[in-house]
């Protein structure tokens, strides 16, 4: 068996088939990268999964979970004007969690230097929105390296540091979902361990690092300095295909590669620019390449980033050539998969592409994600939708309970970010005496971001519940470890001045329902913390360590058909067979037994005693 | 052949990834140039899960709507969805599994047959194998799917010695033993 920590550390250059983030950790050790930190979010915890799979005394790398995103660049930021060289990353929309002091780095000497890797997610295949975050590299002065592939990922990662390295200036790695994910046979270069530098932070050297009123100009003069010189290595990162054709399409990242997809055998009917920097722009090449052409497209994913830069360069050269970028609201909106590209390319140069005709006529089913079987968010949701009332606001939060708004619960009404559902609620608690609200929270969103919203409720006397369903893991990213293994919620909360607080494990449905109703008739700001251990951790630990057998759930012959297990508390493992009858899912069924209160006949039975997840901790 | 495309799909939880990646390693194996990618969204929830493989002179992991060669799916309804991906005379490999989507649970929709599927593939000329067999454990469909892939050689020059090899990388002995098993008695019995 080949393991991937093994790999990693290998001393030797070698090729393996891995995943742009996995290849990206290779090229941290390979640069020297000291520090890095973090906030889990999808596409990038497959970069901490790498890091934490290394032998820990094989390690060069110091690593944790931060409490956010902005602590994780604050701490990365720290390291590096110290010497040590960083890397913090995230994914797409934790870049507006870190604006606050990321916009400050591009002005500050980091003499470590600092890659900031973001995983922006055009699709929102796993983020409540597809935002472009190159706006914020042109907001902040620093510049992006745009890896198209697993091998780019590594190659541009180690051309990122080392620039940053030479320039002390924070650099962006930008990847998208499916350069995170892409798989191919990477090739790696040797590993030479080093020796730590010193700990250099000097502020008479490299300073100033206070940015007040007069230093601003000079910090920022310095910021916009440095932005010249990346734009000059920015036109090494860009190349052309062909030069032959009238017709000309500048593209970066995944979309250069659907687009040699969708041309085929055709590729030779247009030329290509494509870009490894997106920003600052090649200006020299973009021009020459514009020279060229009579007509030019702009094949880019989400915003019209480059198209803007680019009809401001043909206007300011004065260059009579067509430009065709962004031509409806269609071409902002997705991933620019080979199937989207087909699409965009062919209204405006329909004889470069062929698009296959799909199969249809079939009958798809839809199929949402839900909870997992055993999951303790399960009965909250399912007590929550008997006791609220039509005319109470829920306000939901991120993370997996955020599922709770899909039937059959529909619990969670509205959505902002990571952390906003108290503050939120505590808006639609104002001069409104008449609709209950209630918020949901998870835990490790509490820590990230709901701590400011709750002292928010105390200091100004909101009225409203919260419900913190703790289930003692970063759940939605695969598991990652949050400050609940070492800080308990509920000392915050009464720190904090919480005076109404229950707390109870979810799978005590009737305690649940008890303090749930006393807490939404509370005359005050009150909290339930709904506990249980997120189960689908706790049954891989189990089979981890060998435990594959889970205790029987049996429908007994009680059973009168009122559908309450699969329509109303709705656990997957809950199905309807040919002949009507409700039947337990072999394969799904963890024996966990949380369902088996809520059988008004009482039908459903465990043969062993319920697989129990412990307490929280 | 210029390029091959395969398209797995299942539910989450049903062991899709280590398929995907037991099937790139076998093709990188053959000596063929291999790309890969997997769509997670938030499919760890009991969501749909899919797979892209891409092999030859192509550039993007991702496989086009319609083009594709081979669909790969462990469960009947992902079965359904994965074959509006194919080509016209493609081929559909799945496992004959339910996992009943909440639409069917809450008896909006009727749950998808072994019927449904084999006469959705007659009329569209697909080259249909269904999957089933005893099992000791649930979460070993893939493999069973993969000895069927391997017996009748779906996947151009990848043989039965590269799939071998690339189980190997990805499991621990014991779980590469119980899997041959399971492997070798696929390839015998369908």
């Amino acid at each position: 068996m080949k393991r991937l920590g093994d790999l990693l550390v290998e001393k030797g250059p070698f090729s393996e088939i891995l995943i742009g983030n996995h290849a990206l950790v290779r090229a941290m050790i390979e640069s020297g990268v000291q520090v890095v930190t973090s906030y889990p979010g999808s596409p990038t915890p497959e970069i901490a999964e790498a890091i934490l799979s290394i032998p820990s005394d094989k390690n060069p790398l110091y690593f944790e979970f931060s409490t956010n995103e902005k602590v994780a660049l604050e701490v990365a930021f720290g390291a590096a004007v110290n010497g040590r060289t960083s890397c913090v990353f995230f994914k797409s929309v934790g870049m507006n969690v870190v604006a606050d002091s990321f916009v400050q780095l591009s002005m500050m000497e980091i003499p470590g230097g600092m890659v900031i890797v973001i995983g922006d997610d055009p699709g929102a295949n796993s983020s409540q929105n597809e935002q472009d975050n190159r706006h914020y590299a042109r907001m902040a002065y620093t510049p992006v390296f745009e890896p198209k592939d697993a091998q780019e990922v590594y190659d541009m990662f180690k051309a990122a540091v080392e620039y940053s390295r030479d320039l002390r200036s924070p650099v962006i790695v930008r990847l998208t979902t499916h350069t995170a994910h892409y798989k191919q046979r990477v090739n790696f270069g040797t590993y030479v361990p080093r020796q730590l530098p010193p700990a250099l932070f000097d502020p008479i050297s490299f300073g100033p690092y206070i940015p007040i009123a007069e230093n601003v100009p000079v910090m920022k003069r310095r910021a916009i300095e440095k932005l010249r010189k990346w734009a000059e290595i920015s036109e090494r990162f860009a190349y052309a295909i062909g030069s032959k054709n009238k017709r000309g399409i500048i593209t970066a990242g995944l979309p250069f590669l659907s687009l040699l997809d969708v041309l085929g055998e055709k590729v030779g009917d247009v030329d290509i620019l494509r870009l490894g920097m997106v920003y600052p722009l090649p200006r020299k090449a973009i021009t020459e390449f514009l020279r060229m052409h009579e007509q030019v497209m702009v094949l880019e994913e989400l915003d019209d980033f480059i198209e803007q830069t680019v009809k401001a360069i043909a206007f300011e050269e004065r260059l009579d050539v067509k430009i065709f970028g962004k031509l409806d609201i269609d071409d902002w909106i997705g991933e620019y998969t080979p199937e989207k590209v087909a699409k965009v390319l062919s209204k405006t140069w329909p004889d470069l592409v062929h698009l296959p005709k799909r199969i249809d006529s079939i009958r798809i089913v839809k199929r949402p994600p839900q909870l997992c079987p055993g999951c303790g968010h399960r009965p909250v949701f399912y007590v929550l939708s008997k006791i609220l009332k039509d005319s109470d606001i829920s306000v939901a939060d991120i993370g997996c309970h955020t599922l709770g708004f899909l039937p059959p619960y529909n619990v969670g009404q509205v959505l902002l970010s990571m952390g906003h559902s108290v503050s939120t609620g505590a808006g639609l608690s104002l001069m409104n005496n008449s609709r209950r609200v209630i918020a949901l929270l998870g835990d490790s969103t509490f820590f990230h971001a709901g701590i400011p919203g709750i002292v928010n409720a105390i200091f100004n006397n909101h009225k409203l519940t919260l419900v913190i369903m703790e289930n003692g893991t970063t759940a939605m990213t695969g598991h990652q470890d949050h400050p609940g293994k070492k800080i308990k919620i509920r000392n915050l909360l009464e720190a904090i001045g919480v005076k109404y607080i229950w707390e109870v494990d979810t799978y005590q449905q009737d305690k649940l329902e008890e303090y749930l109703r006393a807490a939404l008739e509370a005359p005050e700001f009150s909290v339930v913390i709904a506990k249980h251990p997120c189960m689908l951790k706790f049954t891989r630990e189990r089979r981890k360590k060998g435990i594959v057998t889970a205790s029987k759930l049996r429908i007994t012959s009680r059973c009168t058909l009122a559908r309450v297990c699969v329509s109303n508390f709705a656990c997957p493992s809950f199905q309807i067979g040919e002949d009507g009858r409700i039947f337990v899912h072999r394969d799904l069924c963890i024996g966990d037994g949380s369902c088996m209160v809520v059988c008004p006949s009482g039908a459903l039975e465990l043969e062993n005693s319920p697989v129990s997840g412990g307490d929280v901790r | 052949m210029r390029s091959f495309s395969i398209f797995l799909i299942g539910v989450g939880g049903q062991g899709i990834g280590l398929l995907s990646e037991i099937i790139a390693r076998a093709v990188d194996y053959s000596g063929q140039k291999v790309l890969g990618v997997d769509t997670h969204g938030l499919a760890q929830r009991g969501g749909v899960v899919s797979s892209h493989i891409k092999i030859g002179e192509v550039h993007s992991p991702l496989v086009i709507p319609g083009d594709v060669d081979l669909v790969i799916a462990l469960e009947r309804h992902e079965a359904l969805r994965g074959l509006s991906y194919l080509k016209p005379r493609g081929t559909l490999v799945y496992y004959d599994t339910s996992w009943q989507p909440l639409p069917v649970r809450l008896g909006r929709e009727m749950e998808v047959t072994s019927e449904e599927i084999q006469d959705a593939c007659n009329g569209n000329g697909v080259r249909v194998f269904r999957v089933w067999m005893e099992l000791p454990d649930a979460r070993m469909q893939n493999i069973a799917l993969l000895g069927v892939v391997a017996k009748y050689s779906l996947i151009p020059n990848v043989l039965k010695e590269h799939y071998l090899r690339a189980m190997a990388d990805m499991m621990s002995n014991k779980v590469y033993e119980a899997n041959l098993v399971v492997f070798e008695r696929s390839m015998e019995v369908f």
